[in-house]
């Protein structure tokens, strides 16, 4: 799940050094639209439908939190 | 704060849109954005084409226009009506209400009850509670009610993250008191968190000023100044996701309605993606929520509502009654909603200024 998380990250933003970050949003490798970009990408690679609520920076840390994320969205 | 009012009838819309139509690609080639990213935000958030109007024009010459065009057609007559409001955040004037400079240009009778109310993008539903409880009163038989907003023009040209997307538009709403229906409706606010949609300068507070124009950096190479509009994207999205579910679940539950019973939910519209994560949220098939209004127009505050009737229902409701529900969320921070049969309307159309 990781990896295909990374690639999507790299497509949205190619420039970013993912692996090398422990907070995307600190480091500024992601910003809210690519956050929003990223929700559509992962709601739609998973079959799920994360919450409005649960789309905030703090679940967009790490590839870990938004794993995180992921596991406990419902299926769409 | 829930509210019923009773013998309600809306009897039309109509909505005034500038003609300038701007390009949401084009515009996002003034940023150091790649096209791919704006690529990708069109998809899904439902950026593309939006009305602005141009730098000297105001409400009241939309809504002029537009009543013009009633008087002229017979939908409405200028002495036949007994209340106007005007509901803005963008007025002409700091003083008078725009409500009297309508008044005074079309050379209303005085015996009316002119009215501003600011408020934003729950300003349709403020607007129309404001109606309702006027013609609740024996001799109010018709209302005019006005909302409208010229916001692109408050709109930093260097602020991605608004001006691809703002639109202005008015709507002229006539309302009557000779139905039966019961209409509900809920309303709450925050003021604590009003920042997040604000104009910091150009009230009394923070008069504009040589300062105030001056553009600040804001991040991702965005920049504003304190006469600008500022929107909070991510602090909005958080509000609307946390209170709109439970503020619909408390009207349907107050009305002693069922989900299933409505057939359109007409809310605001700031962006594609956040309709569709509340309409998940919600359970509401995205055929009963129309989500087009952005990326035909843009958002223009609260007036996306009716421009969401105008545009979606219009000949559907000239010819029958549904039982929509409105709700609209944002400047304040306020949150309100509504469930109110619309249909039969003598007119419901969009024109252009």
């Amino acid at each position: 799940m990781e990896k295909k998380i990374l690639q999507l990250l790299l497509e949205i933003r190619p420039e970013g050094e993912f692996l090398q970050s422990d907070n995307f949003i600190l480091d500024g490798l992601l910003d809210s639209f690519d956050i929003v970009i990223l929700v559509a990408e992962l709601d739609k690679l998973f079959g799920i439908s994360i919450d409005g609520i649960d789309i905030i920076a703090e679940n967009f840390q790490n590839l870990d939190t938004i794993t995180n994320l992921i596991h406990s969205s419902t299926k769409s | 704060m829930d509210f019923i009012y009773q013998n309600i009838s809306v009897k039309g819309l109509l909505v005034v849109l500038p003609k300038n139509e701007r390009d949401f690609m084009d515009d996002m080639k003034m940023f150091d954005f790649p096209e791919s990213r704006s690529l990708k935000l069109k998809e899904v958030m439902g950026y593309d084409k939006h009305r602005v109007v141009e730098e000297q024009t105001c409400v009241s010459d939309l809504a002029i226009h537009g009543l013009k065009h009633l008087f002229n057609n017979g939908s409405l007559d200028k002495d036949g009506f007994d209340s106007l409001i005007v509901v803005t955040q963008s007025p002409d004037y700091l003083i008078p209400g725009t409500s009297n400079v309508i008044q005074g240009e079309l050379e209303l009778r005085q015996d009316i009850f002119c009215m501003d109310i600011t408020q934003g993008c729950a300003g349709y539903i403020v607007g129309l509670m404001q109606a309702f409880m006027l013609i609740q009163q024996s001799n109010v038989n018709r209302v005019v009610l006005i909302n409208g907003d010229v916001l692109s023009r408050k709109v930093s040209i260097h602020d991605r993250n608004s001006y691809p997307l703002i639109g202005d538009a008015v709507s002229i709403t006539v309302i009557e008191n000779n139905d039966t229906q019961k209409v509900f409706a809920n309303i709450k606010m925050d003021g604590r968190d009003r920042g997040a949609l604000e104009i910091p300068a150009g009230g009394f507070r923070m008069p504009s000023n040589a300062k105030t124009s001056i553009l600040e950096d804001i991040g991702d190479g965005n920049k504003r100044s304190k006469d600008n509009l500022k929107m909070d994207g991510s602090a909005v999205f958080n509000f609307v996701q946390s209170k709109v579910p439970n503020m619909i679940d408390d009207l349907l539950n107050f009305s002693n309605t069922n989900l299933n019973e409505i057939d359109y939910f007409l809310f605001h519209q700031p962006n594609r993606f956040m309709l569709e994560k509340l309409a998940d949220k919600m359970d509401i098939p995205y055929e009963k929520m129309p989500n087009n209004i952005v990326e035909n127009f843009g958002n223009s505050s609260g007036v996306t509502i009716p421009v969401a009737i105008a545009y979606n229902l219009s000949n559907n409701l000239l010819q029958q009654k549904h039982k929509v529900c409105l709700a609209g969320f944002g400047v304040g921070l306020t949150w309100a909603s509504m469930i109110i049969n619309l249909g039969d309307f003598d007119f419901c159309e969009i024109i252009d200024y």
